[in-house]
């Protein structure tokens, strides 16, 4: 149990996660809930592996699950910006639909063979370095280096340009954007479609990168659902999400890896000896993202800031005047 | 209807504005009907007329948030459609509205730079900063660029308002209620200031149902009427306030609230150097001081945010101290949940009917049980008797005249004086020993704030005790028996003789005798 | 009021149309809300035939399929009641806790519970060996809700001390109760190697319709069990929870306005814990009676998603505990058939597309259609 490989994976697999909870992110400052981010990246991976086994190329696959996520957002989106219906609902049956078109178009993919992955990448030089050069830039894939730029992008795009002031505004007030000329609708469209589309990215960076392959539900496994605990936690910014995706990454890593060896801290390591204490480790992820939905909503708490004001509010331009 | 007797019809090269025949209609409602409006260059016009009149409306078509059914608008002479906001704004048009449009976890640049195209994507928020600041004291608003709107006092929230329209180059500046948030004192300020835009070329539309302030300010005056227009562009000078208050209403409209004389009895709230804090952990009250009894009036003036709101929830307990005691009929209530405040014969009418007051899914008698529900008749052991719950409800109705189809309707159906009054149905019939209103006849109709204020007369004669929460001083002078004047969390004058001089200076911070030793003259 | 004209005159081709939406008014009559609920369903069944065919299915051969293989004869329409029964429990649950917004996701990691606790009772035993039918059957019933309850408890304290989203909560909840069971399923109670428990004794049984087939001999064969008493008592209590009982206002009130109950002296936060504990409550009450009814041991597979369409039975039912009957049974076949159509995932899709249909027809609920003819000026 090697605490370098381990924060190694932790970093393959927690891109997954980040490219969920960025999109989340993005959706969430606009004022729309996500609650649908487990379907759409469910439909991405298969919607990857799919492709990748038909036409063999699997940056076609990615681009074809992002926009099919894409695509199923605004499903998503027309229910809750233009009908303006509860969010929450909506968010569930998005994953519901999600995962119902998943499985049934994926019905025979998991008899498919080995397929052409995205291909990994060390870094020269930067890999060189102790510790830090095995974590970060040896032997992965490019999708893990594209998160490491996207996060810097998204927090650049969010704090320092006009249009994230201006994403920032439809979701703390969405009444004021509106009166200044800014279309709220659109704006909300827009970022729940790339929700959409960074959720299609995180599902295929599973299929196609991190865990290849087609296994139905157990592909994504419930990673969705941690996205949504994340973007809480992350306080709705960027870097935070990256902190917290890597964390559960290591995490998941570790849960796997701890039943291997026979010592365990100096003792005798009971998941290896018994090995339905495993089931144990596989809670953990789980659990811990309940802590961190505790730890996220307390020190929102706390801080009496948090989410942004208008998250979960369909915005309806008042008929009546006051 | 009035016109313009001493001018001549077509003054094209002086108008700015024309709106002709405008209709709008909304379900249920016909919002403008026909609706004719000028303004002339440097001219403040007084747009009056009571809630509901449909000038919000008007002012809203012509800042291009609604669209008209009929009618055409004219801006500097050349026919114009606005099928959005930024077209009113590219015209030169901007809208100050009466709740103020503002993020207030963003800074005064950032708002005011929101919704435009410059700058074009990065940020660069200190070269804006110095723009707004010089903007600011060019135009006698002077503020603090890199504050967060959430900082800010509601005057200064106000001046951001303003300078967002003007930093877009607005000529004509449309002003809704703009007067609701200020102190008697900083009101000459205000019109100081318009003044001043005035004579730089702006015009201004004035929205307002305060008579006397429209009588002061305006230069000319168009009043609306349940969607019409009753006078048009008449020269105020020269006219009463009866006058207007006709235009405005339809018939003559009495002034004078029939108050009887009562000797007020025991004291039935007292508190003492209270303090508790607002939403955000600031202090809100600090260290508050009086006592109401039985059979008065006890009126709090005071500008917006300056602590009304967080008393009013302390006393009904929806709010924890940090210091000081509340008592009841002697009884301390200081610690004690809602329900015990209710059980002491509190009774609550909220600032915000809609999303405080009711449950708007709810029906009529769901809502009007909301206190009594926990005790008999309605109550039956662990069930709610159904038969007596209805039969209460129906007894309100029609006690209260509250219109509504049945008393399963949902309350979200009913209008805004309707829903006040299931609100008072609910809390008067409990004949409560101390009610607090907050805001109780604000955006009703004048008919509807007769029957408010005629209500709260009659309770305090029943001997309940009252606290009435207003943003009206005349709506104070006229109902209480004394004022207490609050300002930053403490009271800081009691006022019984009807001294509005006097309420005005306390409300700002100072006293008469202050003023005039500081010799700062009120222009 | 009906010709209104545009204020814009171009000379341009127009459609002398204009469809708007506007909030209604007045309320809708019940017949003509349940007539656009019946309208939502039929479209989505629509649109699920539409998908199935894409993938090569033949959607009229499914949809008989499942009406004859659910509700053909007397035997299969036992065993769809028999679905059903957790379906009808489940879908009480979640109606009790969305009355109050509160969403509680985690019926089906509170069913897993409830079977958890029902098992204890037996494997244990926590009841001696020999006891009548009766005490085993109060005896799990109890631990099965207590159990289900704490299952509820946690996600309900979270959200009430420390406003922890419940979605999340629940459903992550979801996943922990699945390996909590199969730990024990696996390494405690495993059976002669096989995954799953010993089988319970006779008494621990909950009776099936045909263990009277000696005395009616039309009961043969028939999987219906007792758990629907349990079921049906549960719906007349929980509706005259909500409708009746001061508990019940509360409940709705909060609900509806939480402001307003703050207001009038309600404890949100007493009722949010509760709640969900009458909420987990139910659902493990529905894990007992899926395993001392149906399997008779506890396994590791004993749902096939109840917990998740207890949610759109609940929504689809308004929320109402008498609709969440018949739409139980309705359900209860679509599960009961829809394990042998091919592609697998089609029920859940059609789930999902009915859940999305029902959402979208609540706007036509709230508002109505005005076709406005326009007239040039």
């Amino acid at each position: 149990m090697d605490a370098v490989i381990i924060l190694q994976a932790g970093v393959a697999t927690g891109t997954v996660l980040l490219f969920a909870t960025l999109g989340g992110i993005f959706s969430e400052r606009a004022g729309v809930m996500q609650l649908g981010i487990e379907g759409m990246m469910l439909l991405g991976a298969m919607a990857a592996f799919s492709v990748t086994v038909s036409t063999g190329n699997p940056w076609l696959g990615l681009l074809v699950a992002m926009l099919a996520a894409g695509l199923l957002s605004q499903i998503h989106a027309f229910i809750t910006i233009t009908l303006g219906a509860d969010q929450v609902v909506s968010g569930l049956s998005l994953t519901f639909v999600g995962t119902g078109i998943a499985l049934v178009f994926g019905e025979q993919l998991s008899k498919a063979g080995v397929i052409s992955l995205i291909p990994k990448y060390t870094v020269p030089l930067l890999s060189q370095i102790p510790y830090i050069g095995t974590i970060f830039f040896s032997d992965h894939s490019v999708l893990v280096y594209l998160g490491y730029l996207l996060v810097p992008l998204a927090s650049y795009y969010i704090y320092h340009t006009r249009p994230g002031m201006h994403l920032r505004a439809v979701g703390e007030q969405p009444s004021a954007a509106d009166s200044l000329g800014i279309n709220v609708y659109r704006t909300r469209y827009i970022y729940v479609f790339i929700c959409g589309l960074f959720s299609g990215l995180a599902g295929g960076t599973i299929s196609l990168a991190i865990s290849p392959g087609w296994f139905s539900e157990l592909t994504t496994s419930g990673q969705g659902w941690i996205a949504v605990g994340l973007i809480i936690f992350s306080q709705w910014d960027p870097t935070r999400a990256l902190v917290g995706a890597y964390a559960f990454g290591a995490l998941r890593r570790l849960v796997l890896d701890i039943q291997g060896p026979t010592i365990l801290l100096g003792m005798r390591n009971p998941f290896y000896y018994n090995p339905y204490w495993g089931f144990f480790l596989m809670m953990l992820p789980y659990a811990f993202t309940i802590i961190v939905l505790v730890i996220g909503s307390y020190s929102a708490m706390r801080k009496r800031l948090g989410a942004p004001a208008a998250l979960g509010v369909p915005y309806i331009r008042g008929e009546r005047g006051v | 209807m009035m016109n313009n007797s001493d001018q001549p019809t077509e003054l094209q090269a002086d108008t700015v504005v024309s709106m002709q025949g405008i209709v709008k209609q909304f379900p249920g409602v016909l919002a403008n009907d026909r609706v004719t409006f000028t303004l002339k260059r440097g001219e403040i016009h007084a747009l009056l007329g009571e809630n509901g009149a449909g000038k919000s409306t008007l002012m809203n078509i012509l800042t291009g948030l609604y669209k008209p059914d009929n009618g055409m608008i004219t801006v500097q002479g050349k026919r114009v459609v606005f099928s959005s906001p930024n077209q009113a704004i590219a015209h030169g048009i901007g809208m100050v509205h009466q709740h103020f449009m503002l993020v207030p976890t963003q800074t005064v640049t950032e708002n005011i730079l929101l919704g435009l195209n410059e700058p074009r994507f990065r940020l660069n928020l200190s070269k804006y900063n110095a723009i707004v600041k010089d903007l600011g004291e060019r135009m006698g608003l002077p503020i603090d660029p890199t504050a967060h709107i959430w900082q800010l006092s509601v005057g200064e929230q106000q001046r951001v308002e303003l300078l967002k329209i003007l930093y877009r180059g607005a000529e004509v500046l449309i002003l809704d209620e703009p007067t609701a948030v200020l102190a008697p004192q900083e009101i000459e300020a205000f019109f100081c200031t318009l003044r001043k835009m005035t004579s730089q070329g702006k015009s201004i539309i004035f929205i307002s149902h305060k008579l006397n302030e429209v009588l002061q300010i305006a230069d000319r005056v168009t009043v609306m009427r349940r969607g019409r227009v009753t006078a048009e562009g008449v020269n105020p000078n020269g006219l009463s306030i009866r006058d207007l208050a006709k235009l405005m209403v339809g018939r003559e409209i009495t002034f004078d609230v029939k108050k009887e004389d009562i000797t007020p009895g025991e004291v039935v709230l007292s508190i003492e150097d209270l303090a508790c804090e607002n939403d955000k952990g600031l202090p809100a009250l600090r260290g508050v001081t009086m006592s109401i009894r039985h059979g008065e009036i006890v009126g709090l003036a005071g500008v917006a945010g300056n602590g009304q709101r967080e008393l009013a929830e302390v006393i009904t307990g929806l709010r924890k101290s940090t210091r000081g005691k509340i008592t009841i009929h002697d009884r301390d209530v200081t610690h004690t949940d809602p329900r015990n405040h209710i059980r002491h014969g509190i009774s609550h009418i909220p600032e915000d009917r809609h999303h405080t007051g009711t449950a708007p899914n709810l029906s009529l008698t769901d809502n009007v049980i909301m206190k009594s529900y926990t005790h008999a008749p309605i109550s039956k052991g662990w069930t709610i008797n159904q038969v007596a719950a209805e039969r209460y409800a129906t007894d309100l109705r029609s006690a209260y005249n509250i219109l509504s189809p049945t008393i399963k309707t949902p309350v979200r159906l009913l209008s805004g004086g309707n829903l006040q009054r299931v609100i008072l149905a609910r809390e008067i019939s409990t004949q409560p020993a101390l009610m607090v209103a907050m805001q109780p006849t604000r955006g009703l109709d004048v008919g509807a704030i007769e029957g408010v204020q005629k209500l709260l007369l009659l309770q305090r004669e029943a001997g309940a005790g009252i606290l009435l929460v207003s943003e009206e001083l005349d709506e104070l002078l006229a109902l209480s028996d004394r004022i207490y004047v609050i300002f930053e969390g403490r009271i800081v004058g009691e006022v019984v003789d009807k001294d509005i001089d006097r309420i005005g200076f306390l409300m700002c911070g100072t006293s008469p005798e202050k003023n005039e030793a500081m010799g700062e003259k009120n222009d | 009021m009906t010709n209104l004209a545009p204020v814009k005159s171009k000379n341009k081709i127009r459609i002398p149309f204009q469809v708007r939406f506007e909030p209604r008014l007045g309320e809708l009559k019940w017949w003509q809300s349940l007539l656009i609920t019946l309208i939502a369903l039929i479209v989505s069944l629509l649109i699920g035939a539409l998908l199935l065919s894409v993938v090569g299915g033949n959607p009229w051969k499914a949809y008989s399929h499942i009406a004859k293989a659910s509700f053909g004869d007397i035997g299969v329409f036992s065993d769809t009641m028999v679905k059903a029964i957790p379906l009808i429990l489940i879908g009480l649950a979640c109606s009790v806790a969305f009355r109050m917004k509160l969403w509680n996701i985690g019926a089906e990691g509170q069913f897993f519970l409830g079977a958890f606790g029902a098992s204890i009772v037996v494997l244990i035993p926590i009841v001696p060996d020999g006891s009548p039918s009766w005490v085993y059957i109060s005896v799990m019933a109890l631990f099965a809700m207590v159990f289900g309850a704490l299952w509820g408890f946690l996600p309900g304290y979270l959200k009430a001390r420390f406003n922890v989203n419940e979605v999340i909560s629940t459903l992550m909840m979801n996943y922990i109760a699945v390996a909590w069971n199969n730990f024990f399923i696996y390494a405690v109670w495993s059976e002669g190697g096989f995954q799953m428990s010993k089988m319970f004794p006779k008494a621990a049984w909950l009776p099936r319709l045909t263990d009277f087939s000696k005395q009616i001999p039309e009961l043969r064969g028939l999987t219906t069990h007792a758990g629907l008493i349990f079921a049906l008592i549960m719906v007349v209590i929980v509706w005259f929870l909500l409708s009746r009982s001061r508990w019940g206002y509360e409940i709705r009130l909060i609900g509806d306005n939480p402001k307003a109950a703050n207001y009038a002296g309600i404890q949100i936060k007493k009722n949010v814990i509760l709640v969900m504990m009458l909420s987990g409550g139910l659902a493990g009450l529905a894990g007992m009676s899926e395993i001392s009814g149906v399997v008779h041991r506890l396994q590791g597979a004993i749902s096939p998603g109840y917990g998740f369409t207890g949610i759109i039975v609940a929504w689809l039912a308004k929320l109402n505990p008498f609709l969440v009957v018949i739409v139980s049974i309705l359900f209860g076949g679509l599960i009961l058939a829809g394990r042998e159509i091919q592609p697998s995932g089609i029920p859940k899709l059609i789930q999902g597309i009915i859940l999305v249909c029902l959402i979208a027809s609540d706007y036509l609920v709230r508002n109505r259609i005005r076709i406005i003819r326009r007239m040039e000026d």
